[in-house]
């Protein structure tokens, strides 16, 4: 049982690191702030998201669990509403320039 | 070697290599935006040596509240463009850089010189956790054994707030602190500062209930309410309110006030200043850091909000 609980959490945490690492490249390699912030909320959703996935089944218990959960939900929450915010910023530059 | 060795080189090296980005670079905004990632970073550092309540402190102070307060210094030196003014001199430079590089020889000097094992009172700190009936023992240390200086520490909080309001106008002066912000009352900015505050006020008493046996307190938790006090104030729910306030003014002093009492009360009828009887220590120290985790809450806020700059009335 913890052998198939393992393996959940290396497939699950390898993946949010691939999309931690897809993001960070996005960031650094688009061309301009709209792409760039859909490259983040990549990292922030899935890999956030994969990763907390990955750490449920080695959580101590329901209330840990809940708390991961909520991590991923409040970063969710915080990553949605800045690259909003960024992306109205960076559209209200472009209309005043 | 182990990862987790390998984990902490890297770390160590990316903190030092962006803590000399952030000195190096030209634009204050990005040494801004590098000097919370240190502090995020530093965070994280802390909790590899196991020093989780420092780890908080830091990243809400370090990452949190001071990259605020280093945001809008970064504005304000944008806007006068000041620093472009005046580029110090040869010599300047030279005896900053050489008294840098002495301070760095000497802490370096210093941690390489200590003892093996270092001299510490943490087992005999862990030893007299009874005392208190708290089994987190950073928040014994700061409540009962070294309760003085964590009174003092709030008294300095209370001086940095006279210092910043002391920046005012006369005209300002019992006014409210910093500009009122406009923000669109549909967009998505008043949306989270409808949504998150609920969440945030929890999680901050909760922070500051946990403290008692694990990492937690009323600094961290205080730090958490200031920010939700402060993201609706940016959002434009809420208005900064005015210095001259009676109950504004008794928040900021119930937390050391409560403290003193309390120490002379120690004083006058137990062992010393600050001696809480064994019986009553655990309901005092939650007491005591109720009352701290609401003047810390509106101390930082205030801080982060400025000097008073309009008249009271709207």
């Amino acid at each position: 049982m913890s052998l198939v609980r393992d393996m959940i959490t290396i497939a699950a945490v390898s993946a949010g690191a691939f999309f931690f690492l897809a993001g960070t490249v996005g960031l650094l390699r688009f061309p301009d702030t709209l792409t760039r912030l859909h490259a983040l909320t990549k990292a922030d959703n899935l890999g956030l998201g994969l990763v907390v996935l990955g750490l449920l089944p080695q959580a101590g218990g329901l209330r840990d669990g809940l708390k991961l959960v909520s991590i991923w939900l409040l970063g969710l929450l915080a990553g949605a509403t800045v690259s909003q915010l960024i992306a109205r910023a960076a559209r209200h530059g472009e209309s005043t320039r | 070697m182990s990862i987790a060795t390998v984990f902490e080189i890297v770390l160590a090296a990316v903190v030092l290599g962006l803590g000399i980005w952030t000195i190096v670079v030209r634009e204050t905004f990005s040494a801004t935006v590098g000097f919370v990632a240190y502090g995020l970073l530093v965070a994280l550092i802390w909790v590899r040596l196991d020093a989780v309540d420092v780890a908080l402190t830091e990243a809400a102070i370090g990452g949190g509240l001071g990259g605020v307060l280093l945001l809008g210094a970064a504005a304000r030196l944008r806007d006068a463009d000041v620093m472009a003014a005046e580029t110090p001199g040869k010599v300047v430079r030279a005896s900053a850089a050489a008294l840098s590089v002495l301070t760095t020889a000497a802490l370096a000097g210093a941690v390489l010189l200590l003892p093996d094992p270092a001299p510490t009172l943490a087992p005999a700190a862990v030893a007299n956790a009874w005392a208190t009936g708290l089994s987190n023992s950073v928040t014994n240390v700061l409540m009962a054994f070294r309760a003085m200086d964590t009174m003092l520490e709030k008294v300095v909080l209370l001086l940095a707030i006279i210092g910043v309001w002391s920046l005012a106008p006369d005209s300002a002066w019992g006014g409210r602190p910093g500009p009122r912000h406009q923000a669109d009352p549909d967009g998505v900015l008043a949306f989270l500062a409808r949504l998150l505050p609920p969440v945030g006020i929890v999680v901050g008493i909760y922070i500051l209930w946990t403290g008692a046996d694990h990492p937690g307190g009323a600094f961290q938790g205080g730090a958490i309410l200031a920010s939700m006090w402060l993201l609706t104030i940016i959002a434009g729910l809420a208005d900064t309110p005015p210095v001259s306030r009676r109950w504004l003014r008794f928040i900021l002093v119930a937390g050391p006030c409560l403290f003193l009492v309390v120490g002379l009360v120690g004083l006058l009828f137990g062992a010393a200043f600050l001696s809480y009887p064994p019986a009553l220590a655990k309901p005092l120290i939650l007491g005591i850091e109720v009352a701290m985790i609401l003047t810390i809450a509106a101390t930082l806020g205030l801080l982060l909000a400025g000097a008073p700059e309009r008249s009271a009335k709207p």
